[in-house]
């Protein structure tokens, strides 16, 4: 079976994202971008099937600009097989992606699509589900275990109040949780080969097209700051500021 | 412009987040008709129809909804579309879950957790972990949007709505439900609470998360909350999870044990009213955003904080 892995190149977790005093966006020149930890467990999880012997190729795809040419490249030298990169400066809303990477699902025929459940630049925590929808495949958001058996998956989804477990028939969209896996690090001979594999550059016409915004973003602020308060000196003075001061119990 | 609002609840009881839900839609709108899809309903809906501004509670009903399954759910909600010009959807699991679903079907952007209503076009929503806010203009004819809770006022509960059955559409032909392993829990829900009391990383075991966190919140009336460290590590439910990709909660006090305050937790729990850190480290970041801090080690902090909470009876 073939496993399709969309991945986004966004702003790296640890770095905290500063709004552009203009209030036009968050400002993401010169700081470290990097694959959304989303996205990494999803292809931890592809590789990982591979090696059960579910998967027999892995193809990493993404729409953004050039440089996420080496989010893609990140994901063939953990174990990824190819990749295609969907090239665009435009910053397409998720109906926009999701309607290329359907585009991009019906030329390549994958069995399953495993993504990640949100991208923490845009924090919308939508594509997988829109792109399922369009696709009509049936959806498992926010998985902790897949086990993929014949013509179905079976999978563990992380849902408020516990866990549900759904088997969903094939091919279908899987969208990764946190609690999937522990994502590994490339390894350098796994790096210099990951540079043999082929990138496909193509551009949204190849996919239909960028069908143009239905959002627009007015603009972008920093939220109301919190002042640090005070330092307590004991259990005893915590409660009776919670009590007087705050009261709040 | 009518606005339909899909409940949140549990096929039992009917959810906070619904009234919450209700409260933003009436920003956009004085027409306001309340969805409760699931199994076996009727007494949620009959809680719905008290909701202050609701005009009419619509009820579908069959196995698939009663599961939340997210194709089912879009199924009923899209065709209804047609009587709608926005749909509101509290911005849980089971929301999040379905509400892009809708979007695709209907040829829409959706926007999602909103956490202002600035015209009937026009939302505000936290990205990049809540550490910028986008307005965004939609152009859509129809708006399918989810609704973070914490950002709104319970709408009231003196209404009297009628209730009407409609058509719980195709289900889910490709999924099929294997298993639920929730969480039973006497404490208050973790979304609505109005004291949280969150262990992090520091409890270093599940048993001393028993024996620390669950205590003091029972002595306080508190949901019980967790970082992911402690998450990750077992030492809580996965559904304990507060932050960026866990819940968002702001309750009037929030005490955090243990916790370094990552910007992923942060952004879960910083609209708190009244935020406590309890740290050995004076230089962790959670510090920065509590109005009470308290450097010690929760080993003699905790027993100390029971003890003077039960002197102040
Ligand atoms: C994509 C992504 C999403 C994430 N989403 C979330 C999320 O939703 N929620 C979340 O919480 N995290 C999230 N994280 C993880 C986050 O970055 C942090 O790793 C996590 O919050 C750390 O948890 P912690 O504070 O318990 O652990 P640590 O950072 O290890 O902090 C432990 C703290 O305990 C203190 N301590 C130790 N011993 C004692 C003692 N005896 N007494 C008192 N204090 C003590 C230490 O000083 C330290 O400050 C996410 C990360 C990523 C990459
Ligand atoms: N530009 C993109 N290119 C490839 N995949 C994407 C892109 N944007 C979103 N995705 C996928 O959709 C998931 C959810 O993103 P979102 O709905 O934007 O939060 C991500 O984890 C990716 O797997």
């Amino acid at each position: 079976m073939k496993i399709l892995v969309p991945v986004k190149r966004v702003l790296d977790y640890n770095v905290k994202a500063r709004v552009k005093s203009d209030q036009t966006g968050v400002d993401l020149a010169n700081v470290k971008m990097a694959m959304n930890p989303f996205c990494e467990i999803a292809v931890e999880e592809a590789i990982r099937l591979k090696e059960k012997g579910v998967v027999t190729e892995i193809v990493v795809v993404s729409i953004g600009p050039i440089q996420a040419q080496e989010t893609i490249r990140t994901a063939l030298a953990m174990g990824g097989d190819r990749g295609v990169l969907v090239q665009t400066d435009a910053d397409p809303e998720p109906l926009e992606v999701a309607k290329l990477l359907k585009a991009v699902a019906l030329v390549e025929q994958p069995g399953l699509i495993l993504m990640g459940k949100q991208a923490i630049d845009g924090d919308n925590n939508a594509v997988g589900q829109m792109l399922s929808a369009l696709l009509d495949w049936p959806q498992a958001t926010f998985a902790s275990k897949i086990e993929v058996s014949g013509e179905t998956v079976r999978v563990t989804r992380e849902v408020d109040g516990g866990l549900q477990t759904l088997e969903l028939d094939l091919p279908a969209v899987v969208t990764a949780d946190l609690r999937l896996n522990e994502p590994r690090y490339a390894s350098l001979p796994n790096i210099m080969k990951a540079k043999k594999k082929t990138i496909e550059i193509k551009a949204p016409d190849d996919f239909g097209g960028l069908a143009g915004g239905h959002l627009k973003v007015m603009k972008v602020t920093e939220p109301a700051k919190r002042v640090a308060g005070v330092k307590v000196e004991n259990a005893a003075e915590l409660v009776a500021k919670l009590k007087t001061e705050a009261g709040v119990i | 412009m009518a606005v339909l609002v899909v409940a949140d609840h549990d096929n039992v009881s009917l959810k906070d987040n619904t009234n919450k839900t209700v409260t933003a839609a009436l920003a956009l709108s004085p027409d306001v008709d309340v969805l409760v899809a699931g199994q076996g309903v009727d007494a949620v809906a009959a809680q719905a129809a008290k909701i202050t501004g609701v005009r009419k509670v619509l009820t579908a009903q069959s196995d698939a909804l009663g599961k939340q399954i997210a194709e089912a759910l879009a199924a009923c909600v899209t065709p209804l579309m047609a009587n709608y010009d926005a749909v509101l959807i509290p911005a849980t699991s089971a929301g999040k879950n379905f509400a892009p679903r809708v979007a695709a079907l209907l040829d829409v952007a959706p926007i999602s957790e909103i956490i202002e209503v600035k015209g009937p076009t026009t939302f505000v929503r936290p990205i990049y972990a809540g550490n910028a806010l986008e307005t965004v203009e939609s152009s859509d004819a129809k708006k399918v949007i989810t609704v973070r809770g914490t950002a709104f006022k319970a709408a009231g509960e003196d209404g009297s709505a009628a209730i009407e059955a409609v058509d719980p559409g195709a289900g889910a032909p490709k999924t099929r439900f294997i298993s639920d392993e929730l969480v039973k829990s006497d404490r208050p829900e973790l979304a609505g609470a109005k004291i949280v009391v969150s262990g992090g990383r520091a409890m270093g075991s599940a048993e001393e998360f028993h024996r620390v966190i669950e205590p003091l919140a029972d002595r306080l009336g508190a949901a019980v909350g967790a970082s992911r460290a402690a998450v990750d590590a077992g030492y809580a439910p996965n559904d304990y999870q507060v932050g960026q990709t866990g819940k968002v909660v702001a309750p009037q006090l929030y005490i955090a044990v243990g916790i370094s305050g990552a910007i992923q937790h942060l952004a879960g729990m910083k609209d708190s009213k009244v935020i406590v850190a309890i740290n050995k480290d004076a230089d962790a970041p959670i510090f920065q955003v509590a109005d009470y801090g308290l450097v010690a080690d929760y080993k003699t902090a905790v027993p100390d904080l029971m003890a003077a909470l039960g002197d102040a009876g």
